[in-house]
């Protein structure tokens, strides 16, 4: 070895290597988020519970396929209590195990689905103070997102003001199961200080929701479902370009988490037909929808796209383009992805940099 | 392997830290092996899942979900199955083959619309299969 | 990303013409029938309910056909089989097509009025059109709102093949492959009819799991998820399994969006299987042995040689089948081969792969 590749070498050993996109930090019990609220609502989801559209309380509609509503077998803590509610655990098996320089956590918190909108803002609020105080001081690779109350766009508005200086909290959390296509006016003030504090949105998919998982009923197995929470990603996309915001907020970034990606480009293609032929219904959309997406528009890989022909993965990253997908492990799901095994294909290695590590720290500015 | 190459045998380690219905993950001669004690008896595989890379050892004991009409489901071959921990994939203990290969279904057509005696193609996802005995208090397994 | 659009506002032309390919053209549309059409083939009851409920123009909001971007071209013709003969089958020289009644009959709450305006309107099919010009095949329409009378309705029509498929909408009430449509299917695949799922929303839900969208654009758009539903509902539910000589026709689907399904639910299968053990083959096999898509209007990139790849991801190239959509507009000349259309799946898609589709098409 040479003293300019022992250069090299050494600048490639402070990059960035791998940020995981998708990670569930969860809880042993309710009280870790609950704690952080006001008494009134802590005795309030004692009494009353925290309701949302899921037709069964405390558990799944679509039932999982492995302990512990879907999480990896061997993601237990040794110490006790369920997948990835142990910080130390966590960090041995998933930051550490994989060499994982930023994590980005997805708490899925429930107040945006909560009937009860003064408790859903509280909600949102406590997870994002649980989040602070259990994991962003615990661990400096972890960066959060800002859980919010997207129904209420006034208590949204108001915790992500109250979060915006914490620049550990790298973007904002929505469910895209919401009353409303993404796009509609009603949201337009949370993308609003989005754009402001320039905070990406990010989707992650969503398990229940006010509506039917298809737009033609419910279905009966896990899965269809599973596979569905693909209908809300591509709702999501199709609404923000058709209603205009992307027009309107021209810095707004949206992250669709856990939605897949091989259907990007074909909707892309769609969009663009139908936009061509009906452009007339939307005149306030002035650039082609694919074009939005580019500029606009980022996903992660888990799950990650298996085509019975490995190479025909090459095509799907090709009409994406290279910096448009992010890695995730989803941590500790069932469907985990492990980063150097989930690529069936050998990869370019400034493309498999710019998907493990180089376009999420450049979308949130980790480096 | 060689034809040459003597087989060793190893021990790997004693039968009692193995329960029933337990697992345990061994190195041997440089390869993971997955030792499971399905009501007494012992089974050896390769421990990595050819999907991702997950720990066998770690996964559930299973029988065989079958089904000839929707609806109508049944268990069996209890205890012939071990499905991967993390997506599920299920791999015969005895033949090391995944149940699901997409190439093994197509065999199974295959051997349809020929004669008998068709020769079964291996296909990718499969895994090595050990010989695992008790000798005494110990179990050892030969490579 | 690769965009559809290659130029400002219509798509080149393509330059492989139709005529020659003895093609069969596998989603056409007759004008939708009115009261005047249906009332020769109801009883006297019926008759006085239409004039009286104003039952008449049928039209679903979420596939309209008067409006953008289905409404016809000026110079289109389908108001009967001359026109439609003079506009379509003679230049293109098809060697049959197949007529697709999407009218709001789909979407009629009532099981007896669905009955009834179903039964008419296979009636006038045939009279007005299907006996006019031997070229002309049909869907034959049935109401999913009552499957007695939709079997009813199948076996009707047993003996008559020109009647190639029966017809479900895309987006409706429930998953199609549920157990209450068991018996229509049974009827159908006894009888050799393949199941036609034609675009459109009867609105029992809204088209998307966060309510109805503003737009009618985004209606068209959001097809590709029901279709996907539906497929897997098919596959989940073990309909394919049960009916494996059945096909499955997506009409106006698009095709593109498919190897995404294709390799999401077969990945996802072989972990939760034991969810459905009686889905005993890989999906994306089960959709290619058994699932068919209508080519136009095509939902891929512009430039044929990425088209190509896209179609190649399918893992076959049985399950195109050739269509014009007439008379529905979509700014390009149907006489020619789309021009994003590799050509090379001419002779198959234009011919071959519906008369391995249809066991009851004659031609």
């Amino acid at each position: 070895m040479n003293e300019m590749t022992r250069e090299v070498d050494l600048a490639n050993a402070n990059k960035v290597k791998l940020v995981d996109c998708d990670i569930h930090p969860a809880m042993k019990s309710r009280d870790e988020m609950t704690k952080f609220m006001p008494l009134r609502w802590r005795e309030h989801v004692r009494d009353f519970g925290i309701r949302t559209a899921s037709p069964l309380y405390g558990a799944m509609p679509y039932p999982r396929i492995t302990p512990g509503n879907g999480m990896r077998r061997d993601a237990w803590p040794p110490a006790g209590g369920p997948p990835a509610s142990d910080v130390a655990f966590l960090q041995e098996q998933l930051l550490d195990g994989l060499g994982i320089d930023y994590g980005i956590l997805q708490a899925l918190g429930p107040g945006g689905a909560t009937f009860n909108q003064g408790l859903g803002a509280a909600i949102s609020s406590a997870m994002n103070d649980w989040q602070v105080e259990k994991w962003l001081e615990a661990d400096k690779r972890l960066r959060g997102s800002i859980c919010v109350s997207q129904e209420d766009p006034d208590a949204a508005v108001a915790e992500i003001e109250a979060r915006a200086q914490d620049k550990r909290f790298v973007q904002i959390a929505i469910t895209p199961r919401m009353l409303e296509p993404a796009g509609r006016k009603r949201y337009w003030p949370i993308y609003e200080v989005a754009e402001h504090y320039n905070l990406p949105i990010s989707m992650h998919s969503a398990a229940y929701g006010t509506r039917a998982n298809t737009g033609t009923g419910w279905t009966s197995f896990y899965l269809e479902e599973h596979f569905a929470f693909s209908n809300a990603s591509q709702t999501a996309i199709t609404s923000m370009v058709f209603e205009g915001v992307f027009e309107r907020f021209r810095n707004l970034k949206l992250v669709v988490v856990e939605g897949g990606f091989a259907w990007l480009p074909p909707l892309g293609w769609r969009m663009d037909r139908e936009w061509e032929r009906m452009r007339e219904e939307v005149p306030h959309v002035v650039r082609a929808p694919s074009e939005q997406i580019r500029d606009h528009v980022w996903l992660t890989t888990q799950p990650m796209e298996e085509p019975e022909v490995n190479r025909d993965l090459y095509d799907i990253l090709n009409w994406m383009g290279d910096d448009k997908l992010m890695f995730a492990t989803d941590y500790p799901h069932w469907d985990f992805d492990h980063p150097e095994y989930a690529f069936k294909v050998p990869l370019d290695p400034a493309l498999k940099h710019a998907i493990l590590a180089g376009n999420a720290c450049k979308l949130y500015g980790l480096e | 392997m060689d034809a040459e190459t003597k087989a060793r045998r190893y021990v790997v380690c004693r039968a009692d830290e193995i329960q029933p219905g337990a697992s345990k993950r061994v190195e041997v001669a440089g390869r993971d092996i997955a030792i499971f004690n399905v009501n007494g008896e012992y089974s050896a595989i390769g421990d990595r899942c050819p999907h991702e890379g997950a720990s066998l050892c770690r996964g559930a004991i299973v029988g065989l979900a079958e089904a000839d009409e929707p609806g109508e489901a049944r268990m069996t071959r209890h205890g012939e199955f071990v499905r991967c921990p993390w997506h599920g994939w299920e791999f015969d203990l005895k033949t090391g083959k995944s149940y699901c290969d997409p190439r093994r279904t197509r065999v199974k057509k295959f051997e349809l619309s020929v004669e008998d005696g068709a020769k079964i193609v291996e296909g990718p996802y499969k895994i090595d299969v050990f010989d695992v005995r008790q000798e005494g208090s110990y179990l050892v397994i030969e490579i | 990303m690769t965009s559809a659009v290659a130029s400002a506002s219509r798509p080149r032309a393509g330059t492989l013409p139709i005529a020659g390919l003895g093609a069969i053209d596998c989603d056409v549309h007759p004008r939708s029938p009115r009261r005047q059409d249906l009332a020769p083939y109801v009883t006297d009851y019926w008759r006085e309910i239409f004039t009286t409920r104003e039952i008449d123009h049928l039209e679903m909001s979420g596939y309209p056909e008067t409006l953008r971007p289905n409404r016809p071209a000026p110079e289109a013709g389908n108001a009967d089989a001359a026109s439609l003969a003079k506009g379509l089958l003679d230049p293109l020289k098809l060697d049959a097509a197949i007529l697709n009644v999407a009218s709001g009959v789909h979407a009629i709450f009532d099981p007896y009025l669905a009955q009834v305006i179903c039964q008419a309107t296979n009636r006038w099919l045939a009279a007005e059109w299907l006996d006019r010009d031997p070229r002309l095949r049909a869907s034959l329409v049935v109401p999913f709102q009552h499957p007695e009378a939709a079997v009813a309705e199948i076996e009707a029509y047993a003996k008559d093949h020109r009647f190639v498929q029966i017809m479900a909408i895309v987006m409706s009430d429930n998953p199609l492959g549920q157990r209450r449509f068991w018996p229509i299917y049974e009827a159908a695949a006894k009888h050799g009819f393949a199941l036609n799922i034609h675009a459109g929303n009867t609105y029992r839900h809204a088209p998307t799991q966060s309510g109805f969208n503003s737009y009618l654009v985004e209606d068209f758009v959001h097809q590709t998820q029901g279709f996907a539903n539906q497929v897997g509902s098919l596959v989940a539910e073990g309909v394919l399994g049960k009916f494996p000589e059945m096909k499955v026709v997506l009409s106006e689907s698009g095709v593109t969006w498919m190897p995404s399904l294709m390799w999401r639910m077969s990945k996802d299968w072989r972990g939760v299987r034991i969810e459905v053990p009686w889905v005993k083959e890989m999906p994306s096999l089960l959709m290619r042995q058994q699932v068919r898509m209508t080519l136009q209007p095509f939902d891929g990139p512009a430039d044929p040689a990425q088209a190509a790849r896209a179609i190649a991801h399918l893992g076959g190239d049985e399950m195109l089948l050739f269509s014009s959509d007439y008379p529905h507009d979509h700014r390009i000349d149907v006489a020619y081969w789309p021009a994003n259309l590799p050509e090379e799946l001419a002779a198959k898609a234009a011919r071959e792969n519906a008369l391995a589709t249809y066991p009851r098409l004659e031609v």
